[in-house]
């Protein structure tokens, strides 16, 4: 099954410095490696800050623009990883790999197939 | 009799049905079809057969070869679930299906769903309960209680939850999730939430009987032995626990001779088994603590010291407020009540707000004949809000010391 993992964390969590980030890169590089490994990374991408965030909605034909992200939550989308799993207990597995899953969160949702006609 | 062969053949239908179809729903379906099929042709003319599991097996299996080949959805499907299905009826006996019963349990108990969920599907698909039978147990709406298990089956799906067999240290892992379900299944039935029913009978036989499945399905696993063990103790005293008016009888009071001894009996029994196989866990200790009450002849036999001696074991292994509420009652049979109550000073903070908290220093102060503060500490009992039945308790004690 594909599933999309999700990767939430308050951008108060995590590396705040741009030393502090670099530090983290290696884990980052090595979670993807070990995806690639096993075949099962289909893609995925790193999100800038909420900051850089707009909101478009059509309501009543008309485009309702907002300056942020959709939800303002604490926690913010940072990313995602389309993955190749079995189950969902395979995609928890490498869900709890992620390296922000200590300090934020890795939301897992399958993803739709959508049949061939 | 045929309600035997469906307690020991549905879990293990619906296990081989799962396994060879992948479809929670086919198989739930199928299962309950060839059942029906079998009550109605099974009876005083048409016996039983020797192996009624291999009918209901060829049955079941029939009935959900006939969908599937019908369903356009599956045809791609189909040849390959053809393949798996041509593997047969296995040959009968107790531990058959072992593996697929123990996936069966851990799907039902996914820790991606939810309590409700768990429970709910637990009992559907491995207790054989109907919907209607859960609904009533839970006191619930049948279309509420059917609404639920749709919503686990359909997330269970998408969500691509496995109930494939696992290995050894996923079981492990995992097999923790379904003891506690099986607990508050339990938990549910003895001290129900419903103020109509205190005690839910029929929510504790089946916990008692998931547990012993959990038994047979892992005979080396101590904590299920401890966790069988503490059901049929705690649930031996299922006919002394209220009184004719509903309110709860105090262990002290209650009539032992009316304590189930066939309960307590395959409580001891599989309390050996649990201390034979090693350490004992969190269950396996409740379970021993359970067993000084129900080997104890009368209430001042009990072995207090020892009791004191498993609650320290038990929190050295967890710190728990109320196991600590619990050690110091237990303390105040030994060492008296005023130490019972020192004992508890320091867990007014952490229990704040907690019912058996108040209830239990107002029981020792009662005791020692400081009825004013006694009646102060039930009142601040009264005012938790708790469980109807308990209610009446602390109120009945309440008029006894002459306080309203």
């Amino acid at each position: 099954m594909k599933y999309a993992l999700l990767l939430y964390s308050s951008e108060a969590a995590g590396p705040q410095t741009e030393e502090e980030m670099m530090a983290e890169m290696p884990e980052w590089f090595g979670f993807t490696e070990e995806l690639d490994q096993a075949g099962a990374n289909l893609g995925g991408e790193a999100l800038l800050p909420a900051a850089t965030a707009t909101t478009v909605q059509v309501r009543d034909g008309n485009r309702v623009t907002t300056d942020g992200p959709f939800a303002e939550t604490k926690e913010v989308l940072g990313g995602f990883y389309i993955i190749e799993a079995e189950d969902l207990d395979a995609a928890m597995a490498w869900a709890e790999k992620v390296p922000c899953a200590p300090y934020g969160s890795v939301e897992i949702r399958p993803v739709m197939e959508i049949p061939e006609q | 009799m045929i309600d035997e062969v469906f307690r020991t053949e549905w879990p293990k239908l619906v296990a081989i049905l799962v396994r060879d179809f992948g479809d929670l729903e086919l198989a739930e379906d199928c299962a309950q079809d060839a059942f029906v099929q079998a009550s109605q042709k099974w009876g005083a003319d048409v016996p039983i057969p020797d192996r009624p599991g291999a009918w209901l097996t060829t049955t079941a299996r029939r009935r959900a070869l006939d969908i599937v080949r019908r369903s356009s959805s599956y045809k791609t499907k189909v040849a390959e679930l053809e393949v798996q299905a041509k593997r047969g009826p296995r040959p009968g006996g107790a531990g058959e299906l072992v593996d697929e019963q123990l996936a069966l349990l851990l799907g039902c108990c996914h820790p991606a769903l939810n309590h409700e969920a768990q429970v709910a599907l637990t009992l559907r698909l491995v207790a054989g309960l109907t919907t209607d039978q859960i609904a009533r147990a839970f006191l619930v709406e049948e279309a509420t209680m059917s609404k639920r298990i749709t919503r686990a089956k359909t997330k269970i799906r998408q969500a691509g939850i496995s109930f494939d067999p696992v290995d050894r240290t996923v079981l492990e892992e995992r097999v923790d999730a379904v003891r506690h379900i099986v607990y508050l299944i339990f938990t549910e039935g003895h001290a129900s939430s419903s103020e109509a029913e205190f005690v839910r009978g029929d929510l504790c036989d089946e916990a008692a009987w998931l547990a012993s499945l959990l038994t047979q399905l892992l005979p080396g696993d101590s904590e299920s032995h401890g966790l069988h063990a503490l059901i049929c103790f705690t649930d031996s005293r299922r006919a002394t626990r209220l009184d004719a008016d509903g309110i709860p009888v105090m262990l002290e009071d209650q009539d032992r001779c009316k304590w189930d001894r066939r309960k307590i009996a395959a409580g001891l029994l599989s309390m050996r088994r649990a201390t034979e196989l090693g350490e004992l866990g969190m269950f396996g200790l409740q379970a021993l603590l359970a067993s000084f009450h129900a080997s104890a002849p009368t209430f001042d036999e009990t072995n207090w010291k020892q009791i004191v001696r498993t609650y320290d074991h038990l929190l050295s292994i967890s710190e728990s407020p109320v196991v600590e509420l619990n050690r110091a009652i237990a303390l105040s049979f030994v060492e008296g009540p005023e130490v019972g109550l020192a004992a508890i000073e320091p867990l007014r903070g952490p229990l704040d707000g907690y019912v058996y908290l108040y209830s239990a220093e107002a029981e020792l102060l009662r005791k020692l004949g400081r009825e004013s503060e006694a009646i102060d500490r039930y009142r601040l009992a009264v005012g938790c809000d708790p469980p109807h039945a308990e209610r009446m308790l602390i109120e009945r004690r309440l008029g006894e010391l002459g306080g309203p």
